[in-house]
């Protein structure tokens, strides 16, 4: 077994990569041409996906561990949250600054009257607060209140889980995909939470 | 309000675009690597006076036209289908005629092409999803098969069916929650109105699978999901017959599905549309969207009467 560090290092570097791997191909699909004929909805489309993404990896992270017994999982955590709120940021700027133009009128139109936008948007500004906390200072600072504070990532999950599934039209797969996941993810948290207070003495 | 006076952008194609002049440096340029297009207008098919254009309406290039098409059966990326449809067998092609009418039957496609004129004609192509294009194609008027078919005065609407062969259309990993095979439906004066189109070409050419080959409707004035493409069943129906995504999704989709931008879409405001237009950067230009696409003083007496935010 490789030293233990040296796996969370390893973890971290793949992280990186494929984190800013979309960003990579985006930008070079964009100059080559390759996004299609309307390339603004092909970087909407692609970084939605990346948000969710590592919005669920976020969300596996305890559950890994509690399955694992791999306690170390825990130091990727942040960073997998941290590109969650990157890949939502391209995502909402990308739509609001390229295919609306920061028309501020359409862009309230929209998340007022399309329940899609509204969540998706109630999701970035749960993500907001929970981001701005990441740091060591602001855990230390909240104490016990930032764990409460950072359970809103199942309501910002599940709300860009719904965004998803209220967009798509004919083909529910992924976003049923998504759904069950998160679904799997906080099951395996009860089961956990249940067990701990059940069988207190064991623990 | 229904009717809409002319504005002064409306001019028709024949004002401002002699033939020699329809193709610009951008298209040309576009153009002449796949298809040579530039001689397709004048040669062997009349330019209809009825391609009623805007001063900016510019026709999209061949590679737009036929890489950016919502054709599920394909696959639902906007790319799928011009990867896909290739196993589409065109040839030979039948197109049934059933319902109320005097003369229905199994039609060749070549006897349905062959007793009509065909022409070309440059029509704004508006889609559901905000997008437009301008297109030209080559066709000749719904009108015509219509006629032929004889309909009995009972008959207040036609219904049209695309082919549905898993064999040809792959259906990939899953299934899509759609009834196939894709229905449409128009009313019959709708379908009989000098825009409405059979088309079976594009920029001269034969019309490509992903955009419906061999034979699809062009309604100019409604949203692009409502001109069907690879048209196998023509049938005259009494009552409203029912169509693929206003089944599907109701709240979202009317029959009629005409393009208005005061009716909002829970999915997209209809108000402004991104105009495919390959300038540089992101390829599009928001523009505003016209009641009936810009087609109103043709086509609004259709509707004289109705509200539109009910009969959406």
């Amino acid at each position: 077994m490789p030293n233990p560090r040296r796996r969370i290092l390893l973890l971290k570097t793949a992280i990186w990569l494929i984190g800013l791997g979309p960003i990579a191909w985006l930008t070079a699909g964009f100059f080559r041409g390759t996004l299609g004929v309307l390339p603004v909805d092909t970087i909407i489309l692609v970084e939605g996906r990346w948000t969710l993404v590592f919005l669920l990896a976020t969300l596996a992270v305890t559950p890994i561990r509690r399955l694992t017994g791999w306690n170390r999982v825990i130091q990727v955590r942040r960073l997998l949250g941290l590109f969650a709120f990157f890949h939502a940021c391209v995502h909402f700027l990308a739509y609001a600054g390229i295919d609306q133009a920061f028309a501020l009128g359409y862009i309230i139109d929209d998340v007022v009257d399309r329940r899609y936008i509204t969540a998706g948007f109630a999701a970035l500004l749960l993500l907001v607060p929970l981001a701005v906390t990441s740091t060591k200072g602001w855990i230390r600072r909240l104490g016990k209140r930032w764990l409460k504070l950072h359970r809103l990532v199942y309501v910002a999950a599940s709300l860009g889980v719904l965004h998803f599934y209220w967009k798509v039209r004919a083909d529910t797969f992924w976003p049923l995909v998504a759904a069950l996941t998160l679904a799997g993810l906080f099951a395996v948290r009860l089961a956990h939470r249940a067990r701990a207070q059940r069988k207190p003495v064991r623990k | 309000m229904i009717i809409r006076t002319r504005k002064n952008s409306d001019i028709p194609s024949s004002e401002i675009t002699p033939e020699s002049a329809y193709i610009n440096r951008r298209k040309f340029l576009g153009a002449s690597a796949g298809i040579g297009a530039a001689a397709f207008l004048s040669r062997d098919a009349a330019a209809s006076p009825l391609s009623t254009l805007h001063q900016d309406d510019e026709p999209n290039t061949w590679d737009e036209i036929t890489t950016h098409n919502n054709f599920y059966e394909f696959g639902l990326d906007k790319k799928d289908p011009s990867r896909n449809a290739h196993t589409l067998v065109t040839k030979p092609w039948t197109v049934k005629v059933d319902g109320l009418c005097k003369k229905p039957g199994d039609y060749q496609l070549e006897d349905f092409i062959k007793p009509s004129t065909i022409e070309d004609r440059v029509y704004r192509f508006r889609c559901v999803e905000a997008w437009s294009m301008v297109i030209p194609w080559r066709g000749f008027p719904l009108a015509d098969v219509i006629n032929r078919a004889e309909p009995d005065s009972s008959a207040k609407y036609v219904a049209f069916a695309t082919l549905w062969d898993p064999d040809q259309m792959p259906e990939r990993r899953w299934k899509p929650r759609i009834g196939w095979p894709y229905r449409e439906g128009l009313r019959l004066d709708e379908a009989m109105h000098p825009l409405s189109l059979l088309v079976n070409g594009l920029y001269g050419k034969e019309l490509p699978n992903q955009n419906g080959a061999p034979l699809r409707v062009i309604v100019p004035w409604k949203y692009g999901f409502k001109s069907i493409k690879s048209i196998v069943r023509m049938t005259f129906t009494e009552d409203e017959p029912p169509t693929t995504w206003a089944t599907q999704t109701p709240g979202e989709y009317g029959f009629y599905s005409n393009v208005n931008p005061d009716v909002s879409h829970p999915r997209w405001s209809q108000a402004t549309e991104k105009r495919i237009d390959g300038s540089k950067f992101f390829g599009y230009r928001r523009i505003d969207t016209h009641f009936l696409n810009g087609y109103a003083d043709e086509v609004a007496h259709l509707y004289e009467g109705m509200d539109l935010q009910k009969y959406f």
